[in-house]
């Protein structure tokens, strides 16, 4: 696909330039979401070069991000490069425009992951839902309860050296959760979580 | 010196000896580590890549209960719940909008008064003291592995120069052991797909253990749980069909501890899948007894 702007379309059609009227925009949506212009991106690529996954993204990073300039939403969103990016936040810290794409990237992928599209890899999906359970669950992290959780949600006979004994002789995995006292607490903070995200969908 | 401490969940599980060998050197350097009660998980990666909101407020929540407990510092030792910490508490302070939405969501009441601190913060602030008391890790090479969270992003770390950083070297250095230059200490060793897309890890670790030992390492520091489970539990994959690697992955608070003459059995060196062998021998220390690694 061309990432180029098409006869007789301008930058300043497609590019949202942030002023307050609402806006149904990818651009927009990624406002909403984290507060950041990818308008501001002006494609020098800093951001792929140093990006530890950019071998491995059909969309490089500062792709992803002209892709939504261009509001190319179904293009970008139906991609699985913003799930293959690991939040190293080299990007982040390399852009000469303080651009922040690590941010936008994780914008992406809670547009996606809220919209229940069924577009993130399963894998990296049901390994984010399984550590949440646990975090609402125990208030931590249950290490064997999350490798029994996403097993069942890929289906995936669990790769490997993580449930081998020799990791339990090292007294690595805990054999039963620890719940906190405040499981409550923190079970509430998700569902006003949940609320305020269900407030924003219907305000935008 | 008291310190609010934030174990996190990996310190309580698959880097258990980041834990040990904290408590261990903790007590020589006279540092008092007060446990936050009741804390509860960062969030980690799972709540920010799906929920920012949620990622702030669960973090947050951590941070009220330091300041219930009146302390001002908080030292979180894992670099991802250190990151999420440091997040909450920026944005907490910088973006108005969202902190009305979490305060209501905290269970009492918030200021956002506390410091959060990195361990390789608090041993840099320490070096003075742990030269003094060191028998120098004279020969011993190691190279400093940074990876991400630690120094990124700049803003939210507050911590060193996010290119070019130096302390855990001047750490290094307090501890008589010798820190090689190389160039892939602060390159993404791939942990967030740890169990989720493990070809890519594997390729990341490779490439940053490849360079530490053309550098002339015989050991790689970190001070990141999930940097070390990585690099640790994962080696063996990365040498397959190649050149052995074989360098063992040692916590900084170990490396500290074996300057202090502590037993290596209270920092638990004996936990880790590349042995730490090599390591005790050029130090002419006892070995500890390795656990077998094979998978019984
Ligand atoms: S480094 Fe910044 S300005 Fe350059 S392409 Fe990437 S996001 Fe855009
Ligand atoms: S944060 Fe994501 S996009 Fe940015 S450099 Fe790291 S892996 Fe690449």
């Amino acid at each position: 696909m061309s990432l180029a702007i098409g006869p007789g379309q301008r930058l300043e059609d497609s590019v949202s330039d942030g002023s307050s009227h609402p806006d149904s925009s990818l651009a927009g949506d990624l406002r909403r979401a984290t507060g950041l212009n990818v308008a501001a991106c002006y494609q020098c690529g800093k951001c792929s070069a140093g990006c530890p996954m950019a071998a491995e993204m059909p969309l490089k990073p500062h792709q992803m991000l002209r892709l939504a300039q261009l509001d190319l939403r179904d293009e970008l969103l139906s991609d699985p490069s913003p799930w293959l990016c690991l939040t190293c936040e080299t990007c982040t810290a390399r852009c000469p425009n303080e651009v922040d794409p690590a941010r936008l990237i994780d914008g992406l992928r809670e547009i996606v992951f809220k919209s229940g599209s069924a577009v993130a890899p399963l894998r990296l999906r049901a390994f984010h839902k399984a550590f949440l359970r646990q975090i609402r669950r125990h208030g931590r992290v249950f290490e064997v309860g999350l490798i029994v959780d996403y097993k069942r949600r890929t289906g995936a006979l669990f790769d490997d050296v993580l449930s081998a004994p020799a990791v339990f002789r090292r007294g690595k995995l805990a054999l039963s959760p620890s719940n906190i006292e405040g499981r409550d607490e923190v079970r509430r903070i998700f569902e006003a979580c949940g609320q305020a995200a269900a407030r924003k969908e219907v305000h935008s | 010196m008291k310190l609010g401490y934030f174990p996190g969940c990996s310190l309580h599980s698959t880097a258990k000896e980041f834990d040990l060998s904290l408590k261990a050197v903790a007590g020589p350097l006279d540092v008092e580590l007060e446990e936050i009660h009741d804390w509860s998980c960062c969030g980690s990666s799972s709540a920010h890549a799906t929920d920012h909101l949620l990622s702030i407020a669960l973090a947050a929540r951590n941070l009220s209960l330091a300041e219930q407990q009146g302390l001002s510092q908080v030292m979180a030792p894992c670099a991802a719940c250190f990151s999420r910490l440091a997040t909450a508490r920026h944005e907490m302070a910088h973006d108005e909008e969202q902190a009305e939405l979490v305060r209501p969501m905290l269970a009492r009441p918030f200021k956002n008064a506390v410091e959060v601190q990195n361990v390789v913060a608090l041993l840099q602030g320490l070096a003075g003291r742990i030269k003094a008391k060191a028998t120098p890790l004279t020969g011993l090479k190691v190279a400093c592995y940074y990876g991400c969270l630690l120094v990124r992003p700049p803003e939210v770390a507050q911590f060193d120069d996010p290119e070019d950083p130096t302390s855990m070297e001047q750490v290094v250095a307090a501890t008589g052991a010798t820190a090689v230059r190389w160039s892939r200490r602060l390159d993404c060793c791939g942990a967030g797909f740890s169990l989720s897309r493990v070809g890519s890890v594997v390729r990341l670790g490779r490439a940053i253990l490849e360079d530490a030992k053309a550098s002339g390492a015989q050991a790689v520091v970190v001070a990141c749980p999930m940097c070390h489970s990585n690099l640790d539990l994962r080696q063996s994959a990365m040498e397959a069909r190649r050149a052995s690697l074989g360098l063992p992955i040692l916590f900084l608070t170990q490396l500290v501890g074996l300057a202090l003459k502590l037993d290596p059995a209270s920092l638990g060196l004996e936990r880790h899948f590349v042995s730490a062998v090599g390591v005790m021998r050029a130090l002419a220390a006892p070995a500890p007894q390795q656990l077998p690694a094979t998978r019984g």
